[in-house]
């Protein structure tokens, strides 16, 4: 079995105090923990931040174009469903850029987990506002203050029908590599908000901010969707961490015929067996 | 000796139906046809029509003028019987409008109320494919063995149809029986009777594609269509993206971990879907696009022809990356060239264009059976012992193709691709030197891809002195025109493009020089590969006939400017 420290490759290029070492520490001794190998194990991510984590994990990896990580991802599953998907990628490249990959890939639900690191500003362009930015927050673009509310990424997945539903904190080490754990196992779509500091960018977020709010709400019923609803509503002077919503449905794989049996990437074939498929035509 | 038949209506009249029907039926019983759709952007109304070309041997396009004309409305007579033989014939409802007094070539047939009478007004079709039968002269027992088998669940309904057809055949026979005698028929064992995008769709099938990613958008949603009909029985998962962006990257990502992937748009998908061929570039996936090109820029005409993105399949995308370009140009010949597309694709690790339109989506053909056996699958994946470990994804080779893994293939070896420049392991680097190393490799490939290119066909006269060049779909209409040049005499010749870059340029240089002139035929405002070819060759071509009104080239057009052109 791998050691955490085993999956942690390569010179990380993020800022002394970002968020996401925590978030790629976690994800490493989860994936240490569950015992997969690194060949098992294809992580896919966009541009940004974040998405320089396929670099940082030793695993297979398509850091592919920014807002696109989940349209190869739900490729990669109807290719060959032995592999276990992760997309890690940062909150604009899911949620604004990848916007419409996001609903779609909700109500398709794929077998993946979604880990979005979300530090609430666009860290690699250096600043701007992100879906997720505080309303108010006043960046070089936004010079009057981000004019429109922030999204709500954990309602909206609920709405579209996520089954599982997670908010977690990069400073709450254990409890976020539960999570990622419980996300990867998870039978189906898993999205894991993730929030974390930018120590360049964001000045209202700092991580002295969170942590003074976060907390571990009671979940008595992790699938009383109201009640998940309400704790993906709450943010401000109290942010609850927690998986919100755990209720399984069937997955995209399963509607699809020609996924039974051996991944579809290691099968024979020969074209002269297939004459007969020109007879409709005759 | 050929018939031709004109059906035209509303949208939603069904001329589909009456034109396959006859279509499968004519094929069955031997001859050789063509059938051809000009139909308007919308589901009801407006004016759509067809039209059948049954000839002697195979017809490789249609024509203008025809012998029988089926108005399913009073607009479709107005619109079209200028075009209608003298000694043709008119096929009506006269319950529905009444021809002019002058018009002497009208067959009466109360389509609907005989439709009604036999079971349903619905069948209204089926009686004006049993009265175009008697005016041919085919006997109704192919029709009707086809209606068995098409509503073979249907209890009742064969039988419906078949009196609707036996009505309608009743109806005409009374102005005219086998006034317009069939050509003989087409030589060889059975025969296809196919549309473009079926033979697009059916080769990726029997390529060996595994998925297919796709958002529906005309001409190219028949290829989608077709595939989607084969999930329950071959191991195929076709995916409606929401857009086209997600489209060509998931493509990216089944392709990636192992499948044949393919995606299929318009031009405005393909606009969308640039980025994502990019990153194939940058990536090294494999990746084939079936590009069905139809009026731009913008919406344009959705549902018209046009050869206007050759130029944008070839330079598409953002940065430098070696392509292949192939296109679509006859039946016969798009079912191995798609395979050939899938094959360029795997061994360098590219992405390849295919071109098609609408044009040649939507035309039937008769056609030979097609040779299976032909097809290869060689996916040119690295097998255990033959790659160096650890296993690196951009391994530098001295032919720029690196061996490629599939992700979870090798117990402890990883795959890493990146969007961002990288080292051989796949990592992101911004070094100058590794960069120009990486960009190296890359563009290596094309010294052995080029070599991969069939030079174009030559066709008619070896020695002509006036030589036609064209490109995908035109490929039928300039092979009649070249035939009808030269059996008036003139030396004439055609080069004709189905893989198109890198550009095979052997045939332009030793043929360009020669003759007395050259014109290259395209369905664009641009004449783009004239372009490409003075860009390439040096060579620059005499002369354009473009069509850009959203329509197919027609042979008469042809002639007639190339006759222009040598008076001049």
């Amino acid at each position: 079995m791998l050691k955490a420290e085993d999956y942690l490759v390569g010179e990380t290029a993020w800022c002394p105090g970002c968020g996401n070492f925590s978030i790629r520490n976690a994800l490493a001794s989860a994936l240490s923990e569950l015992e997969l190998s690194p060949h098992e194990v294809l992580i896919c991510s966009g541009i940004g931040q974040a998405a320089k984590t396929p670099h940082y994990i030793r695993a297979n990896g398509f850091n592919g174009l920014h807002g696109r990580a989940l349209p190869p991802a739900l490729g990669s599953r109807a290719a060959n469903k032995n592999l276990k998907v992760i997309v890690a990628s940062g909150d604009g490249d899911s949620y604004g850029e990848g916007g419409n990959h996001f609903i779609h890939n909700i109500r398709r639900n794929p077998n993946l987990a979604h880990l979005i690191h979300n530090n609430q500003v666009y860290g690699l362009t250096k600043g701007q506002a992100s879906p997720t930015s505080e309303q108010g927050m006043i960046t070089g673009v936004q010079v009057n203050g981000v004019a429109a509310p922030a999204l709500n990424p954990l309602a909206m997945g609920l709405v579209l029908g996520a089954g599982f539903v997670a908010r977690c904190f990069s400073g709450e080490k254990e409890h976020l590599k539960e999570t990622i754990k419980a996300a990867i196992n998870f039978e189906g779509y898993a999205l894991v908000d993730i929030l974390q500091p930018c120590v360049s960018f964001n000045k209202v977020n700092t991580w002295g901010w969170y942590k003074q709010r976060v907390y571990f709400p009671e979940i008595k019923d992790p699938q009383d969707w109201p009640a998940a609803m309400e704790m993906s509503r709450q943010w401000g002077e109290k942010i609850p961490l927690g998986i919100f919503y755990n209720h399984p449905r069937p997955i995209f794989e399963s509607s699809l015929p020609a996924l039974e049996g051996e991944p579809l990437a290691s099968r024979p074939f020969d074209p002269a067996s297939m004459s007969r498929v020109q007879d409709e035509f005759l | 000796m050929e018939v031709n038949i004109l059906v035209g209506g509303a949208a939603g009249q069904g001329m589909d139906t009456v034109m396959n029907l006859l279509g499968k039926a004519l094929t069955r019983e031997g001859y050789g046809l063509i059938y051809t759709k000009d139909y308007m952007s919308r589901v009801r109304g407006g004016h759509n029509f067809s039209r059948l070309r049954i000839a002697a041997g195979k017809p490789w396009s249609n024509v203008e003028t025809f012998d029988i004309l089926v108005a399913l409305n009073e607009e479709t007579y107005y619109l079209h019987h200028d075009n209608l033989a003298p000694s043709g014939r008119v096929i009506y409802d006269p319950r529905l409008f009444d021809l002019p007094d002058d018009e002497t070539r009208g067959v009466s047939v109360e389509l609907e109320n005989l439709a009604e009478e036999a079971g349903g007004k619905v069948m209204a079709n089926t009686v004006a494919v049993g009265a175009l039968l008697v005016l041919i002269g085919l006997p109704g027992t192919a029709v009707e063995e086809l209606l068995k088998e098409t509503f073979a669940d249907k209890e009742g309904v064969a039988e419906e149809n078949i009196l609707a057809l036996k009505a309608g055949m009743d109806a005409a026979s009374r102005f005219c029986s086998s006034c317009f005698p069939l050509p003989s028929k087409s030589e060889g064992g059975k025969k296809l009777f196919i549309d473009g995008n079926q033979v697009l769709g059916m080769a990726a099938l029997a390529s060996g594609c595994r998925f297919l990613s796709a958002y529906p958008m005309t001409p190219s949603t028949g290829v989608m269509n077709y595939l989607a009909g084969k999930m329950k029985d071959y191991p195929i998962v076709v995916e409606q993206a929401e857009d086209e962006i997600a489209a060509v990257n998931m493509a990216l990502g089944a392709s990636y971990t192992g499948a044949r992937s393919l995606t299929c748009t318009s031009g405005g998908g393909f606009s969308l879907m640039v980025e994502g061929l990019s990153l194939a570039g940058m990536t090294e996936t494999p990746l084939v696009i079936i590009l069905a090109m139809r009026p731009g820029p913008a919406t344009g005409l959705p549902t018209r022809t046009e050869q206007g993105d050759l130029e944008f399949a070839i330079h598409g995308g953002h940065g430098e990356f070696p392509r292949a370009v192939l296109a679509a140009t006859s039946h016969e010949d798009a079912f191995y060239r798609l395979n050939k597309a899938f094959e360029l694709a795997d061994r360098y690790q590219i992405p390849v264009l295919f071109l098609s339109d609408q044009n040649f989506a939507d035309t039937h053909r008769t056609v030979e059976q097609y040779d299976f056996s032909r097809l290869n699958y060689n996916r040119c994946l690295a097998e255990e012992g033959q790659y160096e470990e650890p296993y690196k994804r951009y391994r530098f080779t001295e032919s720029g193709v690196s061996p490629r893994a599939l992700p979870g293939q090798f117990a402890d070896q990883v795959v890493l691709v990146d969007s961002d420049e990288h080292d051989e392991n796949g990592n992101i680097i911004e070094g100058a030197q590794a960069r120009r190393l990486m960009v190296d490799k890359r563009m290596r490939k094309l010294t052995a891809l080029a070599e991969e290119m069939d030079e174009p066909d030559l066709y008619g006269d070896p020695h002509p002195d006036t030589l036609l060049i064209g490109w995908g779909s035109t490929y039928g209409v300039l092979r009649e025109a070249v035939d009808a040049l030269s059996a008036s005499g003139a030396k004439t010749a055609m080069l004709h493009f189905s893989d198109i870059w890198p550009l095979p340029r052997k045939r332009l240089n030793s043929l360009l020089p020669e003759v007395k002139l050259s014109c290259c035929v395209e369905n664009n405002v641009t004449g783009q590969l004239a372009s490409i070819i003075r860009r390439e060759t040096g060579h620059l071509i005499n002369r354009s006939i473009l069509k850009y009104d959203g329509r197919p080239l027609l042979a008469h057009e042809i002639i007639a400017e190339v006759e222009k052109n040598a008076e001049s």
